[in-house]
């Protein structure tokens, strides 16, 4: 127990001309904060899917092996460029970079579209196989947490627009984001070679 | 102005209009107390359920008035048919674990108070905290439309077992409509709190104002603190699965339901699935919610009770310790409520090991309470009755847990009435006394006028006595056998214990009806009670060197500068009769 005995505290009155001069401290970076929390909570919500696919592939008589659309590589290169074009962006600060990533953001959604539509070609339903269907539920949970990141970004261009300065701290939290895109889709993209 | 002391600096101006001010409003204040108002929307139905349910279990054959008219199908004369008894214990779960448990302790009062404690302005991410707010009053929408729509409300319980939940009608009344959306109101919950978590942790971790470490945090903010990390983990989880769950009864999928399964004599169309997959998905969630319920209780009554007892907390940092260690336990414990699964006795074990060693933590908790209020010269204010309440129910619905933990005697006793009141004393109960604490001890900070102090003592009598009265029994009739989840007693078995069903209804309609000093004075004080102090329970913490209300920027621009931790009692009595020190001291507020 502390033994501070300290003259008994009032609210808080008017300010005194003596009081002493405030210590500059970095400003806290909240959106860096956030970004990194929810990274953690979309692992774990990616965990729990694969922990269910496990357990539901394991079992399963009616598992349906399929080769994977080879667009998904392509679309794969598309993001990581992507990161790549963020990363020089958020170096630069350059709202240009962000408007290039923004569009092979765009293109790797929709190539992930072009990807269910050749399964769906195949006659490999969301209902046909709990491969499928995991494939599925993957690929659009992910390509949702993709659209997010793009919101972000237009958000970022648009700080980019407005007066005042460039908006580093929002682009910094942005591209943190696109890059845990990009890990996160590698590791669904492993998960899906090896059991689908 | 730059200086780095305004952490949180406000980036939205003070509201205008009417909609912006009170409805849609990005301040961290407005917005937990209409979390408060949902929850007490949602009591008061959940409450209103567990009468229907507890008084068809007294006298099952006598019709409920009006209770027709609002489900002809279920209560067609007003009797309640053992489906929709189903359904109200289905609801009653789901609105109470969910919308109140939740909601009040931790997204209610955290809201209100987290930023003010750790000397913020606003949380981190204002608009993210209205959105989080208007998902979950959109998620109990979703979820009360079931009393109205398609054939009623779902009957596979708040845990959703599969693959009841997942077949569809089928399953009987309520398992088509309403058990959809009951997935869906479940997902958008997940998602508002996961959005509230979210906020919650960035703001303690980052807008701290000067001289807040994290070791001078107040004890409530470090239970909502850890509460929220444990919600980011365990909604993230229980999101896909409720989506797994939706997949299968809208989309034809099989993730949860087996092959040649036969419901109401059709096989369903479904194979491979794994009914337990959805137990271990729904249980890893479920028992962290369980610490998501009663963590911000254990903060609130570790942050109020020195105020009272005018001592210290014992073992602050002893205290902290065991709120991570619970935190971080609650996660290997999940299979204990699974022993009736069918599950290998081994994995039984494996289960059973940790929930012993969980009690641990919450048994070092309890005493660090007790000790500091032994031998303090405790003020019996409203409050600290329900401290003191709380610390009661808590133990007597804990020690219950010690038995439960042993899957051998769990596999007796898992499926009775045992279960029932071990759960709703430890959880539910304590949950609720550290609600009413939380509301008799902030309520003057919240809106400027004091509570009546005599209706208050009334409300915890009663309250007190009646919880026991309803609950106390309820081991009994585990250990007497009696089953749960049935809606009537009426075989030559269970009809010797019809009268201690009936005691309990009386019990539970007169605790109900205890409720209504508490709604009155609540309602009454907020108008016409007399007018509060800055700090009218002589506390330290930052709240309380603030105005009652606080300002819209929670210190009228003037961030404290903090000096020392929240439990400075009992210290340089004697002077002015002044025995404690303000985290903030006046003559170091920072200057604007």
């Amino acid at each position: 127990m502390t033994t501070v005995a300290s003259p008994p505290a009032q609210p808080p009155g008017p300010p005194t001309p003596a009081a002493p001069p405030v210590v500059e401290q970095p400003r806290p970076r909240p959106a860096q904060t956030g970004v990194w929390i929810a990274i953690a909570a979309i692992s774990m919500t990616f965990a729990a899917l694969t922990s269910a696919m496990v357990v539901r592939g394991s079992a399963a008589a009616d598992w349906r092996h399929f080769r994977l659309p080879p667009i998904l590589y392509l679309n794969t290169a598309l993001l990581l460029a992507s990161s790549a074009v963020l990363e020089a962006g958020r170096r630069r600060v350059a709202a240009h970079l962000v408007w290039v990533t923004l569009g092979l953001g765009l293109v790797f959604v929709v190539g992930q579209v072009v990807a269910w539509r050749q399964l769906v070609a195949q006659g490999l339903f969301l209902a046909t196989s709990p491969s499928s269907a995991f494939f599925y539920v993957f690929t659009a949970l992910h390509g949702l947490h993709v659209l997010g990141g793009l919101g972000g970004l237009g958000y970022v261009l648009r700080r980019f627009d407005a007066a005042g300065p460039a908006p580093v701290p929002a682009l910094g939290a942005a591209a943190l984001y696109w890059h845990f895109m990009d890990v996160l889709w590698l590791c669904v993209l492993v998960l899906l070679v090896l059991r689908v | 102005m730059t200086h780095a002391t305004v952490a949180g600096a406000h980036r939205h101006a003070p509201p205008q209009g009417f909609l912006r001010k009170h409805v849609f409003s990005l301040d961290h204040k407005v917005i937990g107390k209409q979390y408060l108002d949902l929850a007490l929307v949602a009591v008061c139905t959940g409450m209103i359920l567990s009468w229907l349910m507890r008084f068809h279990l007294a006298w099952p054959e006598t019709p409920i008035p009006g209770l027709a008219k609002l489900s002809p199908n279920g209560a067609a004369g007003g009797v309640i048919t053992p489906e929709y008894y189903l359904s109200l214990m289905t609801m009653h779960g789901t609105i109470m674990v969910f919308f109140v448990l939740t909601t009040a302790p931790f997204a209610g009062f955290g809201n209100y108070f987290l930023p003010i404690q750790v000397g913020a302005e606003d949380m981190a991410f204002p608009r993210i905290n209205m959105m989080s707010f208007w998902v979950t009053l959109v998620a109990f929408l979703v979820l009360i439309s079931a009393f109205v729509v398609g054939d009623g409300p779902p009957l596979s319980g708040w845990t959703a077992y599969a693959p009841l939940s997942a077949v569809g009608k089928d399953a009987g009344p309520g398992q088509g409509v309403g058990q959809t959306l009951w997935a869906v109101s479940i997902t958008l919950f997940c998602v508002a709190q996961l959005l509230g978590a979210l906020n919650f942790v960035t703001t303690t971790l980052d807008l701290r104002t000067k001289g807040m470490s994290l070791a001078r945090m107040p004890y409530s903010t470090w239970a909502w603190f850890i509460t929220s990390v444990i919600g980011l983990i365990a909604f993230a989880v229980l999101m896909p699965a409720c989506i797994l769950l939706i997949l299968d009864r809208v989309a034809g999928t099989s993730f949860f339901i087996p092959a040649g399964l036969v419901i109401s004599d059709r096989l369903q169309p479904h194979a491979g699935g794994s009914p337990l997959l959805w137990q271990h998905l729904f249980w890893f969630f479920g028992h962290p919610e369980v610490y998501i319920a009663i963590l911000p209780g254990f903060g609130i009554i570790s942050h109020i009770l020195p105020v009272f007892a005018r001592k210290p907390l014992l073992g602050p940092r002893v205290m902290i310790a065991c709120l991570v260690a619970i935190a971080f336990l609650s996660y290997t414990v999940w299979g204990h409520h699974m022993f009736l699964s069918g599950m290998n006795p081994f994995s039984a074990t494996l289960f059973s090991v940790p929930t012993l060693v969980i009690t641990i933590p919450a048994t070092i908790v309890t005493l660090l309470w007790i000790g500091t209020i032994y031998g303090a010269r405790l003020r019996f204010t409203t409050p600290a009755l329900f401290c003191l309440g709380f610390v009661s129910v808590f133990v007597s619905g804990g020690i219950s847990g010690f038995f439960l933990a042993q899957p051998s005697i769990d596999t007796y006793l898992h499926g009775t009435y045992f279960v029932v009141g071990h759960f709703h004393f430890v959880m539910g109960v304590a949950a609720m006394f550290g609600i009413f604490a939380a509301t008799y001890f902030w309520a003057p900070k919240m809106f400027g006028r004091m509570m009546n102090e005599t209706l208050g003592k009334w409300h915890f009598w009663l309250t007190f006595i009646g919880v026991y009265c309803v609950f106390m029994p309820m081991h009994y009739l585990g250990l007497a056998g009696n089953v749960r989840r049935y809606s009537a007693f009426t075989d030559d078995y269970l009809k010797p214990l019809i009268p201690l069903h009936r005691f309990i209804t009386v019990a539970a309609l007169f605790t109900g009806a205890a409720q209504l000093i508490f709604l009155f004075n609540l309602i009454r004080s907020r108008f016409r009670g007399p007018q509060a102090p800055d700090n009218p329970w002589e506390a330290t913490s930052l709240e309380w060197s603030t105005t009652s209300p606080p300002p819209f920027d929670n210190f009228g621009g003037r961030p404290p500068v903090v000096e020392r931790g929240p439990n400075e009692y009992g210290i340089g009595s004697g002077a002015r009769g002044v025995d404690y020190g303000m985290q903030a001291a006046a003559a170091r507020v920072s200057a604007r």
